[in-house]
Protein backbone atom coordinates (compact mmCIF):
# COMPACT_ATOMS: atom_id res chain seq x y z
CA UNK A 1 0.00 0.00 0.00
CA UNK A 2 2.68 2.44 0.11
CA UNK A 3 2.39 4.50 -2.94
CA UNK A 4 6.18 5.63 -3.97
CA UNK A 5 7.53 8.92 -3.55
CA UNK A 6 6.52 11.26 -6.08
CA UNK A 7 3.80 9.54 -7.00
CA UNK A 8 0.72 10.95 -6.26
CA UNK A 9 0.66 14.22 -8.27
CA UNK A 10 -0.60 17.67 -7.31
CA UNK A 11 -3.24 18.50 -5.98
CA UNK A 12 -3.72 14.76 -4.50
CA UNK A 13 -0.89 15.03 -2.60
CA UNK A 14 -1.51 17.89 -0.15
CA UNK A 15 -5.56 17.26 -0.38
CA UNK A 16 -4.48 13.61 1.25
CA UNK A 17 -2.32 15.63 3.73
CA UNK A 18 -5.02 18.04 4.48
CA UNK A 19 -6.81 15.06 5.53
CA UNK A 20 -4.69 13.18 7.52
CA UNK A 21 -2.96 15.93 10.17
CA UNK A 22 -6.18 16.62 12.10
CA UNK A 23 -6.93 13.17 12.64
CA UNK A 24 -3.06 12.86 13.73
CA UNK A 25 -3.39 15.72 16.11
CA UNK A 26 -6.77 14.21 17.47
CA UNK A 27 -5.19 10.84 17.61
CA UNK A 28 -1.87 12.77 19.46
CA UNK A 29 -4.26 14.34 22.24
CA UNK A 30 -6.00 10.80 22.63
CA UNK A 31 -2.67 9.13 23.20
CA UNK A 32 -1.48 11.67 26.22
CA UNK A 33 -4.26 11.19 28.18
CA UNK A 34 -4.15 7.53 27.87
CA UNK A 35 -0.61 7.31 28.88
CA UNK A 36 -1.40 9.52 31.73
CA UNK A 37 -3.34 7.17 32.79
CA UNK A 38 -1.49 3.93 33.95
CA UNK A 39 2.35 3.06 33.36
CA UNK A 40 0.24 -0.49 32.19
CA UNK A 41 -1.03 1.27 29.19
CA UNK A 42 2.40 2.62 28.00
CA UNK A 43 3.29 -0.37 27.71
CA UNK A 44 0.11 -2.34 26.05
CA UNK A 45 0.82 1.52 23.54
CA UNK A 46 4.31 0.66 23.12
CA UNK A 47 3.01 -3.25 22.23
CA UNK A 48 1.03 -2.31 19.94
CA UNK A 49 3.69 -0.38 17.73
CA UNK A 50 6.21 -2.58 18.18
CA UNK A 51 3.72 -5.09 16.41
CA UNK A 52 2.86 -2.10 13.70
CA UNK A 53 6.42 -2.04 13.13
CA UNK A 54 7.59 -6.06 12.89
CA UNK A 55 4.61 -6.65 10.48
CA UNK A 56 4.63 -3.97 8.17
CA UNK A 57 8.41 -4.32 7.53
CA UNK A 58 7.46 -7.79 6.61
CA UNK A 59 7.33 -8.43 2.85
CA UNK A 60 5.45 -11.86 2.76
CA UNK A 61 4.87 -13.91 -0.57
CA UNK A 62 1.25 -14.51 -1.39
CA UNK A 63 -0.46 -17.55 -2.92
CA UNK A 64 -0.50 -15.36 -6.07
CA UNK A 65 3.30 -15.18 -7.04
CA UNK A 66 3.81 -11.58 -5.72
CA UNK A 67 5.02 -9.62 -2.67
CA UNK A 68 3.98 -7.86 -0.35
CA UNK A 69 3.38 -6.50 3.16
CA UNK A 70 0.32 -6.81 5.79
CA UNK A 71 0.40 -3.58 8.03
CA UNK A 72 0.00 -4.20 11.81
CA UNK A 73 -2.45 -2.13 12.84
CA UNK A 74 -5.19 -4.67 14.00
CA UNK A 75 -3.57 -4.96 17.35
CA UNK A 76 -3.57 -1.41 17.87
CA UNK A 77 -7.24 -0.74 16.21
CA UNK A 78 -8.67 -3.31 18.90
CA UNK A 79 -6.95 -2.24 21.93
CA UNK A 80 -6.83 1.84 21.21
CA UNK A 81 -9.21 2.73 18.48
CA UNK A 82 -8.52 4.08 15.16
CA UNK A 83 -7.11 7.56 16.11
CA UNK A 84 -4.25 6.27 18.28
CA UNK A 85 -3.65 3.58 15.77
CA UNK A 86 -3.05 6.68 13.09
CA UNK A 87 -0.14 7.81 15.15
CA UNK A 88 1.30 4.37 15.36
CA UNK A 89 1.07 4.03 11.78
CA UNK A 90 2.36 7.14 10.90
CA UNK A 91 5.53 7.02 12.79
CA UNK A 92 6.18 3.56 11.13
CA UNK A 93 5.68 5.00 7.61
CA UNK A 94 7.64 8.10 8.47
CA UNK A 95 10.36 5.62 9.34
CA UNK A 96 10.28 3.68 6.09
CA UNK A 97 9.82 6.99 3.96
CA UNK A 98 13.51 8.16 5.49
CA UNK A 99 15.44 5.04 5.75
CA UNK A 100 13.96 2.21 3.41
CA UNK A 101 12.64 5.01 0.32
CA UNK A 102 9.97 2.97 1.01
CA UNK A 103 6.63 4.96 0.30
CA UNK A 104 7.65 8.76 0.73
CA UNK A 105 7.18 11.73 2.19
CA UNK A 106 4.79 13.78 -0.38
CA UNK A 107 3.03 10.59 -0.55
CA UNK A 108 2.93 10.26 3.81
CA UNK A 109 -0.22 12.03 4.26
CA UNK A 110 -1.94 9.25 1.68
CA UNK A 111 -0.23 6.45 2.81
CA UNK A 112 -0.98 7.31 6.55
CA UNK A 113 -4.61 7.75 5.37
CA UNK A 114 -4.97 4.69 4.23
CA UNK A 115 -2.85 2.14 6.66
CA UNK A 116 -3.44 4.60 9.39
CA UNK A 117 -6.61 5.91 9.24
CA UNK A 118 -9.60 4.57 6.94
CA UNK A 119 -8.12 1.34 7.39
CA UNK A 120 -8.35 1.28 10.94
CA UNK A 121 -11.36 2.81 11.25
CA UNK A 122 -13.18 0.40 9.08
CA UNK A 123 -11.85 -2.41 11.23
CA UNK A 124 -12.66 -1.16 14.17
CA UNK A 125 -16.38 -0.88 13.27
CA UNK A 126 -16.25 -4.57 11.98
CA UNK A 127 -14.56 -5.15 16.16
CA UNK A 128 -18.08 -2.93 17.34
CA UNK A 129 -20.28 -4.65 15.11
CA UNK A 130 -18.81 -8.28 15.89
CA UNK A 131 -19.60 -7.59 19.72
CA UNK A 132 -21.80 -10.81 20.14
CA UNK A 133 -18.74 -12.99 19.01
CA UNK A 134 -16.24 -15.01 20.70
CA UNK A 135 -12.89 -12.47 21.45
CA UNK A 136 -10.59 -14.11 18.88
CA UNK A 137 -12.92 -14.33 16.20
CA UNK A 138 -13.92 -10.33 16.64
CA UNK A 139 -9.63 -9.60 16.70
CA UNK A 140 -9.20 -11.89 13.63
CA UNK A 141 -11.64 -10.33 11.37
CA UNK A 142 -10.71 -6.36 12.98
CA UNK A 143 -7.36 -7.11 11.89
CA UNK A 144 -7.83 -8.52 8.27
CA UNK A 145 -10.44 -5.87 7.50
CA UNK A 146 -8.35 -3.36 8.67
CA UNK A 147 -5.56 -4.93 6.31
CA UNK A 148 -7.78 -5.40 3.31
CA UNK A 149 -9.44 -2.12 3.54
CA UNK A 150 -6.13 -0.31 3.84
CA UNK A 151 -5.63 -1.62 0.44
CA UNK A 152 -8.93 -0.65 -0.77
CA UNK A 153 -8.34 2.67 0.10
CA UNK A 154 -4.89 2.96 -1.78
CA UNK A 155 -6.71 1.73 -4.68
CA UNK A 156 -8.91 4.31 -4.58
CA UNK A 157 -5.82 6.85 -4.17
CA UNK A 158 -4.43 6.04 -7.33
CA UNK A 159 -7.26 5.83 -9.13
CA UNK A 160 -8.52 9.35 -8.33
CA UNK A 161 -4.63 10.34 -9.30
CA UNK A 162 -4.69 8.33 -12.34
CA UNK A 163 -8.22 7.96 -14.22
CA UNK A 164 -7.82 5.73 -17.30
CA UNK A 165 -8.04 7.27 -20.44
CA UNK A 166 -10.88 5.17 -21.12
CA UNK A 167 -13.15 4.25 -18.53
CA UNK A 168 -12.32 6.58 -16.01
CA UNK A 169 -11.65 6.18 -12.44
CA UNK A 170 -13.60 3.10 -11.80
CA UNK A 171 -11.96 1.23 -14.58
CA UNK A 172 -8.32 2.19 -13.01
CA UNK A 173 -9.97 1.75 -9.69
CA UNK A 174 -10.28 -2.48 -10.70
CA UNK A 175 -6.48 -2.35 -12.33
CA UNK A 176 -5.07 -1.39 -9.23
CA UNK A 177 -7.57 -3.31 -7.09
CA UNK A 178 -6.80 -6.19 -8.82
CA UNK A 179 -2.95 -6.16 -8.48
CA UNK A 180 -3.63 -5.58 -4.63
CA UNK A 181 -6.66 -8.24 -3.76
CA UNK A 182 -5.75 -11.26 -5.03
CA UNK A 183 -2.28 -10.69 -3.27
CA UNK A 184 -3.85 -9.25 -0.11
CA UNK A 185 -6.20 -11.95 0.48
CA UNK A 186 -4.21 -14.37 2.14
CA UNK A 187 -1.97 -11.57 3.64
CA UNK A 188 -5.06 -10.38 5.28
CA UNK A 189 -5.63 -13.82 6.73
CA UNK A 190 -2.19 -14.56 7.65
CA UNK A 191 -2.16 -11.07 9.72
CA UNK A 192 -5.63 -11.75 11.13
CA UNK A 193 -4.17 -14.73 12.81
CA UNK A 194 -0.89 -13.60 14.08
CA UNK A 195 -2.87 -11.03 15.62
CA UNK A 196 -4.64 -13.44 17.87
CA UNK A 197 -2.39 -14.93 19.05
CA UNK A 198 -0.39 -11.59 20.43
CA UNK A 199 -4.09 -10.89 21.74
CA UNK A 200 -4.14 -14.06 23.40
CA UNK A 201 -0.46 -13.47 24.95
CA UNK A 202 -1.83 -9.84 26.49
CA UNK A 203 -4.71 -11.73 27.37
CA UNK A 204 -3.14 -14.17 29.36
CA UNK A 205 -0.34 -11.99 31.05
CA UNK A 206 -2.19 -8.80 31.26
CA UNK A 207 -6.07 -8.82 31.49
CA UNK A 208 -6.27 -6.13 34.25
CA UNK A 209 -5.07 -3.51 31.32
CA UNK A 210 -7.69 -5.37 29.12
CA UNK A 211 -10.68 -4.41 32.11
CA UNK A 212 -8.82 -1.09 32.45
CA UNK A 213 -9.05 -0.18 28.47
CA UNK A 214 -12.98 -1.58 28.68
CA UNK A 215 -12.24 -4.14 26.45
CA UNK A 216 -13.60 -6.78 29.27
CA UNK A 217 -15.77 -6.88 31.89
CA UNK A 218 -14.03 -7.26 34.83
CA UNK A 219 -14.82 -10.43 36.39
CA UNK A 220 -12.31 -11.43 39.09
CA UNK A 221 -12.30 -15.74 38.22
CA UNK A 222 -11.14 -14.77 34.51
CA UNK A 223 -14.55 -16.23 33.78
CA UNK A 224 -14.94 -13.91 30.09
CA UNK A 225 -14.47 -16.95 27.69
CA UNK A 226 -12.19 -16.40 24.52
CA UNK B 1 -3.15 -21.44 19.54
CA UNK B 2 -0.99 -24.29 18.26
CA UNK B 3 -3.43 -25.03 14.91
CA UNK B 4 -3.38 -21.06 14.43
CA UNK B 5 0.11 -21.08 14.37
CA UNK B 6 0.30 -23.85 12.11
CA UNK B 7 -2.13 -21.91 9.66
CA UNK B 8 0.23 -19.31 9.90
CA UNK B 9 3.45 -21.74 8.82
CA UNK B 10 1.20 -23.29 5.83
CA UNK B 11 0.42 -19.81 4.16
CA UNK B 12 3.86 -18.99 4.41
CA UNK B 13 4.97 -21.99 2.91
CA UNK B 14 2.32 -22.82 0.44
CA UNK B 15 2.65 -20.44 -1.95
CA UNK B 16 6.17 -22.09 -2.96
CA UNK B 17 4.59 -25.70 -3.11
CA UNK B 18 1.63 -24.46 -4.99
CA UNK B 19 3.53 -22.18 -7.44
CA UNK B 20 4.69 -24.40 -10.83
CA UNK B 21 3.77 -21.16 -12.94
CA UNK B 22 6.50 -18.39 -13.71
CA UNK B 23 5.73 -15.27 -11.19
CA UNK B 24 8.66 -12.96 -10.20
CA UNK B 25 7.49 -12.83 -6.52
CA UNK B 26 7.30 -9.20 -7.22
CA UNK B 27 6.56 -6.44 -4.67
CA UNK B 28 2.77 -5.33 -5.06
CA UNK B 29 3.41 -1.74 -4.74
CA UNK B 30 5.98 -1.68 -7.25
CA UNK B 31 3.32 -3.25 -9.58
CA UNK B 32 0.89 -0.09 -8.94
CA UNK B 33 3.98 1.57 -9.98
CA UNK B 34 3.93 -0.07 -13.26
CA UNK B 35 0.37 -0.02 -13.77
CA UNK B 36 0.53 3.58 -13.12
CA UNK B 37 2.90 4.13 -16.29
CA UNK B 38 0.90 2.15 -18.31
CA UNK B 39 -2.36 4.26 -17.73
CA UNK B 40 -0.96 7.47 -18.84
CA UNK B 41 0.69 6.32 -21.36
CA UNK B 42 4.12 6.30 -20.13
CA UNK B 43 3.62 10.14 -19.46
CA UNK B 44 3.67 10.19 -15.99
CA UNK B 45 7.30 11.30 -14.17
CA UNK B 46 7.67 10.90 -10.33
CA UNK B 47 8.08 14.78 -9.50
CA UNK B 48 9.98 14.11 -6.01
CA UNK B 49 12.74 10.99 -5.46
CA UNK B 50 13.36 9.55 -2.67
CA UNK B 51 16.07 11.83 -0.20
CA UNK B 52 18.09 9.09 0.28
CA UNK B 53 17.69 5.62 -0.71
CA UNK B 54 19.48 2.27 0.34
CA UNK B 55 22.65 1.95 -2.25
CA UNK B 56 21.74 -1.60 -2.52
CA UNK B 57 19.10 -4.32 -2.36
CA UNK B 58 21.20 -5.74 0.43
CA UNK B 59 21.19 -3.13 2.54
CA UNK B 60 17.42 -2.48 2.16
CA UNK B 61 16.83 -5.97 3.42
CA UNK B 62 19.26 -5.04 6.23
CA UNK B 63 16.95 -2.07 7.10
CA UNK B 64 13.78 -4.16 6.52
CA UNK B 65 15.05 -6.88 8.92
CA UNK B 66 16.41 -4.35 11.49
CA UNK B 67 12.78 -2.64 11.31
CA UNK B 68 11.51 -6.40 12.08
CA UNK B 69 14.17 -6.56 14.77
CA UNK B 70 13.75 -4.06 16.95
CA UNK B 71 9.83 -4.48 16.81
CA UNK B 72 10.33 -8.05 17.78
CA UNK B 73 12.82 -7.16 20.60
CA UNK B 74 10.33 -4.66 22.05
CA UNK B 75 7.44 -7.54 22.11
CA UNK B 76 9.60 -10.18 23.46
CA UNK B 77 10.90 -7.84 25.90
CA UNK B 78 7.27 -6.83 27.27
CA UNK B 79 5.80 -10.15 26.64
CA UNK B 80 8.64 -11.56 29.19
CA UNK B 81 7.81 -8.67 32.05
CA UNK B 82 4.05 -9.96 31.94
CA UNK B 83 5.26 -13.01 32.50
CA UNK B 84 7.65 -12.30 34.95
CA UNK B 85 5.38 -10.08 36.78
CA UNK B 86 2.46 -12.65 36.77
CA UNK B 87 5.15 -15.47 38.27
CA UNK B 88 6.59 -13.02 40.78
CA UNK B 89 2.70 -12.98 41.79
CA UNK B 90 1.88 -16.35 41.88
CA UNK B 91 5.25 -17.03 44.09
CA UNK B 92 4.37 -14.30 46.62
CA UNK B 93 0.85 -15.73 46.77
CA UNK B 94 2.77 -19.19 47.41
CA UNK B 95 4.51 -18.25 49.97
Amino acid sequence: MHIAEGFLPSPWWYLWFIFTVPVLAYGLTKMRALVDRSPDIKVLLALAGAFTFVLSALKMPSVTGSCSHPTGTGLAVVLFGPAITSVLASIVLLFQALLLAHGGLTTWGANVASMGIIGPIVGYAVWKLTSKMSTRIRVFLAAAVADLATYVVTSVQLALAFPAKEGGVIKSFEIFASIFAITQVPLAITEGILTVIVFRYILELKRDVLVELGLLKESAAGGAHV
Amino acid sequence: MKPGIAVFLMMLILPYAALAQEEKWSGADAMAEQKIVEITGGEYKPWFSPIWEPPSGEIETFLFSLQAAIGAVVIGYFVGYFKGIKEGMRRAEAR
